[in-house]
């Protein structure tokens, strides 16, 4: 791959003459002298200063907890030209680790910011923002990049972007994987103490989509429990916000975690009712919690991911050690530790199996659609949110079922409630699936097992 | 029950600002870090990134000690560094960048070398509470960590050179309450159910809508009728309970299956862990004085209560999972176990206060509700007992148990002896390793490295592969493994602040190369 990077020109927006500066020592002995430890392809040279400087362009996907550190230490590590995208504003919460902004950047672009700092700071990087979202970019601004990593915190994100990576590969007569066409992924993710990193190389490792379950499970309360048997301060609040806040809609507004004065009602009422069926434990905090699913976040753990990463990105780019192989797990509550495995790709991945996969239907006659979308939505294989269909009937396209647009979804929804024998769907039909977490549709296949128990 | 309207707490803007690691450590973890110290010595672009993760979430000083000016090498690795800076003190520029970061932290700097501090002002450590050093000289390491070891002062000493990077922690004792375990076992005592609980359990009348742990006491109770008063203790045996409950099933009642799930975890809880055991044995525990620290007091008062009040069984925690089931038949078996929580940490503290006034100590040295926590907390209780840097020379050191042994080729062991004859070797030719010249310092390195192992007395051998990188290396610090130590460091210097999770102990080593981290102790 370097040597496909090296043929790749872009505009350097540094002067090739930094290049002489004595801030490169340290990178220098590590680019210009070969090692024992070496990567077999890797040739010692200036070239591959003057690749991370003028050649290579990495893409951050955001500019939080994890792509503040990314971006200082990609800076740092002798890459030229980043470019970063993140949705999000600058909130009070962010400055125990966002280290890029200051109380003056509040609501604030956190891309723009994060950018603006780093482009002062290292006048040998320049950064790029874009302050959107992932979803607003297509293939054509992807692929433009050699190494994408990413540092989010959003599954939906990540998915989103693995298959976009995916959908931008091309095939050989054999199935393998064209090289030429893939874009490693670099994911970090942290919770609290704990975090992992690892490289994803799209169609030859396992990718996000394989490993949906190493994601650890929302945590939900059952809505009777809620409604009728509270035990927790927790499942006081989820009442005032799920049922309680509907029905009182008390500012006429959505419920809203960044407003003092909704958090405020919510944590009264939370009380009152925690007061009547005897419960303690309702705080501030905990209600705040709640209401926005606030995962806790330390400065370490994101500096610790971010370095993996970065390291990584840095391996990549410059051919100068392999990767790591290729999922690292990180926690330092009880001392230090971390396990670095290679997870493996699966053959049945939605995803990168490049093929189309087999969804097992019991009994066609008793399925509904709404079924159908039922295990789409909640098997541990699919977790996707609100799925369009389609398929094909004699030749024609069908639109099955699609939310998303509400004057198909009118037209569909009396779908919901046929069996797919009588949506004239038979054994082997193809379904189109489409779904917020995914760029592009998925092909499956029904297979129907009557009187047997599903499969895998 | 009916109660006026709750006003809600104001928050405060530091509540608001740290509130996603108030939600691990707690108000009372934030309030030690922001009364805690730090000092680093040399601020290399790793001591930089410990102190950046450690300013952010509100320390209440540091103070930078470095002799050096700016070059234009350190802007190259030093994130906390611009070209304004350049030939000015490094301490101050890297102070200036570090504190801008958060106006709640004040910052400090000495634009002294690290020699010239030990053997003029040596008593200037003895304010801090953790000393953090890396890019040291052997001769200047021992000198600090004997200094250190006499002041009772945290010292951790990390090394970033090239893809490798090390964390060693010397501290003398270290004792640690909340230590946070990763999977907390519930404490439930159905084995050895406190009189409240049992006459609870002898007048509840089991229903679907009862919590599953009433569910399990009646067939755990049936089960050991048949089986002599014992307790189900291997899989068959567990397994013939889940069956039981299961047979007792009509329709597909939750709490049953919930007890059916919790057969495997919810017995054997009270008893005393062998770590709490070695704790209740330390002389610290067994012979107090006026000295002692609040942590032995109550540690004595804990094992006295075990061992004489309490039949061998730890103070109830008093903490109940949630189990599916009606409000009030949950919240009330919540409250037998609170009330008899508060009974066993009442006991305690009745005797931490009797221990006071024997040691002549002032009776608010501990408060109830530190014992409540100690209480809740005791079967994680932690000590950590460390060694002095300076004694991994000796001939009792750990570090021979490392060593000696032929096989240390490839392991992270070696990485270390490789680290720790760099730094001899600056100590003995005033240069850094592969500075200029790769090839002859290999040579140079490989003697050092040959001596220290046979002064040791260790057949041990270093590959050649490593010298040569390490000699490559030329002393390179790069900026993302120093980033990764810094986040570690960070985190380990707040655990000995607020003494919460355990720290490493006491040597923690990295391979970037290979993404792979081992921790030993020495």
């Amino acid at each position: 791959m370097a040597a496909d990077i090296l043929s790749v020109l872009s505009g350097s927006p540094n002067p090739l003459t930094s290049l002489n500066s004595k801030r490169w020592n340290s990178l220098r002995h590590i680019l210009e002298r070969p090692g024992p430890f070496c990567k077999s392809d890797f040739t010692a040279s200036a070239e591959n200063l003057e690749a991370l400087q003028t050649v290579l362009k990495i893409l951050v996907i955001g500019a939080g907890g994890l792509g503040c550190e990314l971006l200082k230490d990609l800076a740092m590590m002798g890459f030229g030209n980043l470019h970063v995208i993140d949705m999000d504003t600058i909130e009070l919460s962010n400055l125990n680790r966002q280290f890029l902004f200051r109380r003056k950047d509040l609501g604030l672009s956190k891309a723009e910011c994060a950018a603006r700092f780093i482009n002062e700071r290292v006048p040998t990087c320049h950064v790029t923002s874009h302050f959107a979202k992932i979803q607003d970019f297509d293939e054509s601004f992807y692929s433009q990049f050699h190494i994408i990593v990413c540092g989010l915190d959003s599954i939906v994100a990540r998915r989103w972007i693995n298959g976009m990576l995916i959908s931008m590969l091309d095939y050989n007569e054999d199935g393998s994987v064209d090289p030429s066409t893939i874009i490693p992924l670099i994911d970090g993710g942290t919770e609290g103490f704990k975090g992992n990193a690892r490289v994803i190389l799209p169609g030859l490792t396992s990718c996000i989509e394989c490993t949906l379950d190493l994601f650890p499970p929302q945590v939900t309360y059952p809505l009777c429990t809620i409604a009728n048997t509270p035990r927790l301060p927790e499942h006081c609040i989820e009442y005032v916000k799920i049922i309680q806040w509907e029905k009182e809609n008390p500012f006429s507004a959505p419920l809203d975690g960044d407003d003092p004065q909704h958090v405020a009602w919510v944590y009264e009422r939370s009380l009152e009712r925690a007061n009547q069926y005897n419960i303690s434990g309702i705080t501030y905090r905990l209600v705040q919690g709640v209401i926005k699913n606030i995962i806790p976040a330390v400065a370490s753990t994101n500096a610790v991911i971010a370095a993996a990463c970065a390291t990584e990105v840095f391996k990549l780019g410059t051919s100068c050690y392999d990767n790591m192989n290729n999922y690292m797990n990180f926690n330092d509550i009880e001392g230090i530790y971390t396990y670095t495995y290679p997870p493996e790709k699966s053959d049945t991945c939605l995803a990168c199996s490049n093929t189309p996969q087999d969804l097992n239907v019991d009994d066609p006659n008793t399925t509904t659609l709404d079924d159908l979308i039922k295990i789409l939505c909640e098997s541990q294989r699919f977790q996707l949110k609100s799925p369009g269909l389609t398929t094909i009937i004699d030749g024609k396209n069908k639109t099955l079922y699609m939310s998303a647009v509400k004057s198909i979804e009118q037209q569909t929804r009396a779908n919901l409630t046929m069996s797919l024998a009588e949506l004239g769907l038979y054994d082997g039909a193809s379904i189109m699936v489409s779904d917020v977490n995914m760029p592009t549709t998925i092909q499956l296949i029904l297979k129907y097992h009557p009187n047997e128990v599903e499969m895998k | 029950m009916s109660s006026p309207a709750p006003k809600s707490p104001e928050q405060s803007d530091k509540s608001r600002k740290y509130d996603r690691q108030i939600r691990l450590w707690g108000e009372h973890g934030q309030s030690l870090l922001e009364s805690s110290t730090i000092c680093l010595l040399n601020a290399t672009a790793l001591g930089c990134e410990v102190l950046k993760s450690l300013v952010l979430p509100g320390i209440g000083g540091f103070t930078i000690v470095d002799g050096n000016v700016v070059t234009e090498d350190d802007l190259g690795i030093n994130f906390f560094l611009d070209a304004s800076f350049l030939g000015q003190s490094k301490a101050r520029a890297c102070m200036q960048l570090l504190q801008e970061l958060n106006t709640d932290v004040n910052g400090d700097f000495v634009d002294e070398s690290v020699d010239w501090i030990l053997s003029n002002r040596p008593a200037f450590f003895d304010t801090f509470d953790v000393v953090i050093a890396s890019n040291l000289n052997e001769k200047a390491l021992w000198g600090l960590s004997d200094r250190l070891w006499e002041a009772n002062i945290p010292f951790i000493y990390c090394r970033s050179l090239g893809f490798f990077g090390s964390i060693r922690l010397q501290i003398k004792e270290h004792c640690v309450i909340e230590s946070h375990p990763d999977n907390r076992q519930y404490d439930l005592r159905l084995e050895q159910p406190f009189p409240a609980l049992q006459k609870h359990f002898e007048s509840t009348e089991i229903t679907s809508k009862v919590p599953w742990l009433l569910v399990l006491n009646k067939f755990l109770q049936v089960w050991r009728q048949k089986y002599g008063g014992h307790f189900p203790a291997n899989y068959k045996q567990k397994s013939e309970l889940k069956e039981m409950i299961r047979a007792a099933m009509t329709a597909d009642e939750e709490n049953y299956e919930e007890a059916i799930k919790a057969v495997n975890t919810a017995l054997g809880g009270g008893n005393v862990p062998s770590s709490i055991k070695s704790i209740f044995q330390d002389n610290a525990c067994t012979n107090l004085n006026k000295q002692s620290s609040p942590f032995w007091i109550i540690t004595k008062a804990l094992k006295e209560f075990v061992e004489n009040d309490n039949n061998g069984l730890l103070p109830l925690p008093g903490v109940l999972p949630d189990m599916t089931a009606d409000t009030e038949p949950y919240i009330t078996l919540q409250n037998i176990y609170r009330q008899q929580a508060l009974h066993d940490a009442d006991n305690v503290y009745r005797k931490c206060q009797k221990y006071l006034k024997e040691l002549g100590l002032p009776e608010d040295t501990i408060s109830e509700k530190t014992v409540r926590l100690f209480c809740k907390e005791a079967a994680g209780l932690a000590v950590l007992r460390g060694t002095k840097i300076s004694d991994e020379n000796a001939k009792s050191s750990n570090i021979l148990s490392f060593v000696d042994d032929l096989e240390i080729q490839g392991t992270l062991a070696e990485h270390y002896v490789a680290l720790r004859a760099y730094e001899r070797f600056v100590s003995e030719c005033g240069n850094v390793p592969g500075e200029c010249y790769v090839e002859n310092d290999v040579k140079e390195l490989k003697t050092v490295a040959s001596k220290m192992l046979s002064d040791w007395g260790v057949h041990a051998s270093i590959s050649d592969d490593l010298i040569h990188e390490i000699c490559r290396y030329g002393g390179s610090e790069i900026h993302s493994i120093s980033a990764f130590i810094g986040g570690c460091v960070a985190q380990e210097v707040i655990k000995i602040v607020t003494k919460q999770y355990k720290p490493i102990d006491n040597t923690f080593l990295y391979n970037a190369i290979t993404s792979e981290t081992t921790t030993f102790k020495l």
